[in-house]
């Protein structure tokens, strides 16, 4: 442990900064090249995110309205898509994003967000993209392996997510608990074991991409059937020597369907006794207006960062993380 | 006692796991891209030594465990327990079984100071300080000159403990032993 008083420090060194100074504005370079324009947006909002497995922060604000509750966006999809609505074209941003009680190896609370969205690009045209942005950062040329949710899963947990009865679930995840019968829900059941088991394959010695996430699973996406007529999510998660860098969507425009999984979350969110959150009625809004058919994606910039500079933690390459701040 | 949330988890918070009390290793928070948080929390069951690995959902609670570390200098054993005196000037005095003492055992000396982790007010485990003077009671006789070679010879200790000490050394003198490794470190 540091001396008590050394707390004042950077979490990184100096050298460190230098370096991701340099990473930002490769960053900025890229999108430079392929005509994206950077974007800022607030950081505060009138709603937060519903996501039942995200907890927000929030805080009292005097506003033109008066005193008003406002909430730290966890990312800034809700403002990037009103843009995108209101004809931006394909825009990218340098998000500081908020996430209460994440903390740890890989976790700060607060991180920067690379975000971007391609109004009119293909799904595969945007995971092509993602690892084109992940290569010019790590200044690596390497294989891409493309999975499906469902095989992969087959492969390392030996049993299929979109079939295996809720018992058998439970069941594999035992061993994980100390306890006989776990009464989680299936999701839960799939995160542990996709976090546990699948996970810390991926990505050794190349890109893997996994797609084809279970409609449970779909966030902000869209859903569509696969060849054996499962409902999927066209969701895309990234991971490079063991780590998800990034996420992404064939965007949901539809606007009712964007109501109804804010009202499931916020079901979801009661049954969990997880805090009520105002949801982003705005972005609701925007997409009664109107979203052109768009994909994004959002990249843990300084988890990248981390891989480029062979740190271990996403504190080595911070100024100064949450314990520090 | 009060129970502790996964967020509130640190190293060496002591907490209850099937019924033993334990304590915290190491937590790592583990989340997929979306969905459900995780930690996976390595404990040391404070009753057996054994490290368990566990995953609770971030968020979830555990009851604390009543897991105190006290400072006790040992009095004499009495053919069954050993007996262990605070050394905050209470003169208030613990008995600790064979399980409580465990390996300890063979560094028990009169008015020395052991860690005792008390649960629930009984001891269940002995920690010896990390060294201690002890005098040899059986060994070889020494090879006066030996100084240099470096061989070695088993020695016990009036203790009951055999450690490999050098070869100079004599019935009676007083070492100075490291306990984690049971190793000569020099003459006290």
């Amino acid at each position: 442990m540091d001396h008590p008083d050394s707390t004042w420090r950077p979490s990184a060194d100096i050298e460190t900064l230098r370096a991701r100074a340099r990473h930002l504005a490769s960053v900025r370079a890229f999108f430079k090249a392929r005509g994206v324009l950077e974007v800022e947006t607030p950081v505060l909002g009138h709603g937060g995110s519903t996501d039942p497995h995200l907890a927000s922060l929030s805080l009292e604000a005097t506003t033109p309205a008066g005193q008003e509750q406002l909430w730290l966006q966890t990312s800034p999809e809700g403002h990037m898509k009103r843009l995108l609505a209101a004809g931006s074209g394909p825009i990218f941003q340098l998000a500081r994003v908020f996430r209460d009680g994440e903390v740890g190896r890989r976790h700060n609370l607060e991180f920067t967000m690379l975000e971007w969205y391609r109004p009119g690009m293909a799904f595969d045209a945007l995971i092509g993209e993602t690892c084109d942005l992940i290569e010019h950062v790590l200044q690596a040329d390497l294989p891409r392996c493309r999975h499906a949710y469902r095989a992969l899963f087959q492969r390392h947990v030996g049993l299929d997510p979109m079939t295996a009865s809720l018992d058998a679930l439970q069941d594999r995840v035992a061993p994980h608990l100390g306890e006989s019968c776990p009464d989680w829900s299936r999701d839960s059941c799939l995160d542990l074991l996709m976090s546990f088991e699948v996970e810390p394959h991926l990505g050794q010695g190349v890109i893997d991409i996994v797609t084809e996430y279970p409609a449970s699973q779909a966030a902000l996406a869209k859903c569509h059937s696969d060849p054996d007529g499962c409902q999927v999510a066209s969701r895309f998660e990234v991971y490079v020597r063991g780590i998800e860098l990034a996420n992404g969507y064939d965007e949901l425009i539809d606007a009712c369907e964007q109501r109804q999984r804010f009202e499931a979350d916020q079901r979801e969110r009661r049954a969990l006794g997880a805090p009520s959150v105002e949801a982003d009625h705005h972005l609701v809004a925007a997409l009664e207006y109107g979203l052109p058919p768009a994909c994004g994606v959002a990249l843990g910039l300084d988890r990248l960062i981390m891989l480029a500079e062979g740190r271990a933690c996403v504190s080595d390459v911070m100024a100064f993380d949450t314990p520090r701040c | 006692m009060a129970n502790y949330s996964t967020n509130e988890f640190k190293s060496g918070l002591k907490v209850m796991l099937d019924g033993d009390p334990c304590s915290i290793v190491d937590n790592e928070f583990v989340k997929p891209g979306k969905g459900q948080a995780f930690n996976r929390v390595k404990l040391r069951n404070l009753m057996t030594g054994r490290v368990w690995e566990r995953t609770f959902k971030s968020g979830e609670s555990i009851e604390g465990a009543d897991v105190l570390d006290l400072d006790m200098e040992y009095l004499y054993n009495d053919g069954e327990m050993w007996h262990f005196m605070k050394t905050d000037g209470s003169f208030e005095q613990y008995a600790a079984d064979k399980k409580a003492v465990g390996e300890s055992e063979k560094w028990l000396k009169e008015q020395v100071s052991y860690t005792i982790t008390l649960w629930n007010d009984n001891p269940i485990s002995v920690a010896p300080p990390n060294f201690i003077e002890l005098t040899v009671t059986e060994t070889d006789p020494g090879l006066k000159g030996d100084t240099a070679n470096g061989g070695s010879k088993p020695a016990t200790l009036s203790t009951g403990a055999v450690v490999r000490v050098p070869l100079f050394i004599n019935e009676g003198e007083v070492l100075k032993i490291d306990t984690r490794s049971a190793e000569y470190v020099g003459r006290a």
